[in-house]
């Protein structure tokens, strides 16, 4: 690889890349620290995350664009989880009512709690309610609210895809301390994606694990259910931070590097699932 | 060019390049020798962040990112070495599931270990000692107890730590492996009693909010004074 020829073609699209690099300093100064201690075929990594801070989107206008958008994705799974448990011989009593209650308890306060922060920032707080919301996206999963194993299914990729889309936020978030409160939420969210796979995996007799693994023949989609393929795009990758991890030690299989890291989804690509159970007019743009 | 002479035009280099100023012509010369020489330099660094001897034990350094992911293998060596001594003899309450469930989180555990291990490089700590005398390995009670710390801590330290972060790629990478540690609490505490894969209000002491519905967060020397008594190594941080 050839840097030079890197800031040459930069340049010619952004005259000002050295104005830029020269006053992030700290930036370059842990790049070239870093840069001592990887290979150099870790370079290009490097270097991608020195331009990411050059060009770094840490704004108070973006972290509430990023607060609001999961607020929008809060709103729809507090939405949704009400009105299962307000219909009527969907949830089984006991064990079951209990732990969707116990998830519907903190999507309201993650509702809540977003709320509160975006206010205090004197912005507005992004309000849909159950109207808002088609949780049957558009006849996919029409049953949705009177089949519990349909119910189920869509649950755990509602989870699943709250885990990976705040991941995917956490840059906009990085060294301020709301990144700590939307880590909390975040960590709470795969503690309910565990459950509801193992929910799932009882009431539809399949070995769902709790956590995300290599789907039949090796795709992303551990479920098996075709019409969540999105929600797990790229979960069967191995490779983190040009290191691969399938057989990186004894035991490690391909299927075992897949699950031992949760991949994160971009704003663009949640939305576009989200999207799917929220009628026009308020869609997520 | 001999090692010896490129490091000390690496380390004038570096020193004109943050006390001046850093114009187009000494950058890209930088960045020309440095390019140049890197594999030459990588090989030659001495370890400075982090180092392990029987006196000194474990230095984690917070100064810069190195000192979180040396803190980060540093909790993943503890959670691999439980996870491979229950896998290979688990207790006999253990249910088939159960089995499997723990070898498939040994192997996170190890993958993670070694992931850090080697995206850290030169730069890693060695190997911890760790001191589970405490554990019945044979009671499935013991297991599941201890299991369910680790995996809470661990989520509360990953959660506690990301704001220290300052490289991006890391930062993800972070998050990427806190959800999977989620995963595990749910799995563990579920096993202890089913429905309580979220129990935040158990969670106060490591810094989670019931009423928020927030997790744990903890900053490392709070993670590593209730990690303490599992390792052996003495762990010796600075810069926190």
């Amino acid at each position: 690889m050839n840097i030079l020829n890197i800031l040459d073609e930069i340049e010619k699209v952004d005259g000002e890349i050295y104005e830029r690099l020269n006053p992030r300093r700290a930036a370059m100064k842990s790049f070239f620290n870093a840069g001592k201690k990887i290979s150099l075929a870790a370079l290009p990594l490097a270097l991608g995350s020195m331009f990411q801070k050059a060009y770094g989107q840490s704004n108070p206008a973006n972290v509430v664009e990023v607060l609001n958008f999961a607020l929008a994705l809060e709103h729809l799974e507090y939405n949704f989880y009400n009105r299962a448990l307000l219909s009527t011989g969907l949830i089984p009593a006991g064990a079951a009512t209990g732990a969707i209650t116990t998830i519907r308890t903190h999507e309201l306060a993650h509702v809540n709690l977003l709320k509160g922060a975006i206010t205090a920032a004197n912005a507005t707080p992004i309000n849909l309610v159950e109207a808002n919301f088609d949780f049957t996206a558009g006849g996919g999963f029409a049953d949705v609210f009177t089949n519990y194993q349909t119910f189920l299914k869509v649950a755990t990729a509602f989870e699943d895809t709250g885990v990976r889309a705040y991941k995917g936020q956490a840059p906009v978030l990085k060294g301020m301390p709301v990144l700590t409160t939307a880590l909390q939420i975040h960590s709470v969210e795969a503690r309910h994606a565990a459950h509801l796979r193992q929910m799932t995996a009882a009431a539809l007799g399949v070995g769902l694990k709790p956590w995300i693994s290599l789907g039949a023949g090796g795709v992303s989609n551990d479920t098996g259910i075709a019409a969540v393929d999105a929600v797990y795009a790229g979960e069967n990758n191995t490779i983190q931070a040009t290191i691969e991890v399938t057989g990186i030690a004894t035991g490690v299989t391909r299927a075992a590097a897949a699950e031992s890291f949760d991949e994160f989804l971009t704003g663009a690509a949640v939305k576009n699932i989200a999207n799917l159970f929220i009628r026009t007019g308020f869609k997520l743009s | 060019m001999k090692n010896t002479e490129l490091k000390v035009k690496d380390e004038l280099q570096e020193e004109s390049l943050f006390n001046g100023s850093l114009g187009r012509r000494s950058f890209l010369q930088f960045a020309g020798a440095s390019a140049a020489g890197l594999a030459l330099v990588a090989a030659g660094c001495k370890k400075d962040r982090g180092y392990i001897d029987t006196t000194m034990g474990a230095t984690l350094d917070f100064k810069d990112d190195f000192g979180v992911l040396n803190y980060a293998y540093a909790l993943e060596q503890l959670e691999a070495a439980f996870y491979i001594q229950v896998a290979s003899a688990p207790p006999a309450a253990f249910t088939a599931t159960q089995k499997a469930y723990f070898q498939d989180v040994q192997f996170h555990e190890i993958a993670h270990r070694e992931f850090f291990k080697k995206a850290l490089g030169t730069a890693a700590i060695g190997s911890l000692e760790v001191n589970f005398s405490s554990i019945n390995f044979s009671d499935a009670g013991s297991v599941l107890a201890t299991a369910k710390t680790f995996e809470d801590l661990g989520v509360a330290a990953y959660n506690g730590a990301g704001v220290r972060l300052t490289n991006t790629t890391y930062l993800v990478l972070a998050g990427q492996i806190v959800s999977v540690e989620a995963r595990h609490a749910a799995y563990v505490r579920d096993q202890i009693s089913n429905g309580t894969f979220a129990d935040l209000g158990t969670l106060s002491a490591f810094g989670a909010s019931d009423s928020n519905g927030l997790d744990g967060a903890l900053t490392p020397d709070k993670v590593l004074a209730l990690a303490g008594p599992f390792i052996k190594t003495k762990i010796n941080v600075t810069n926190l």
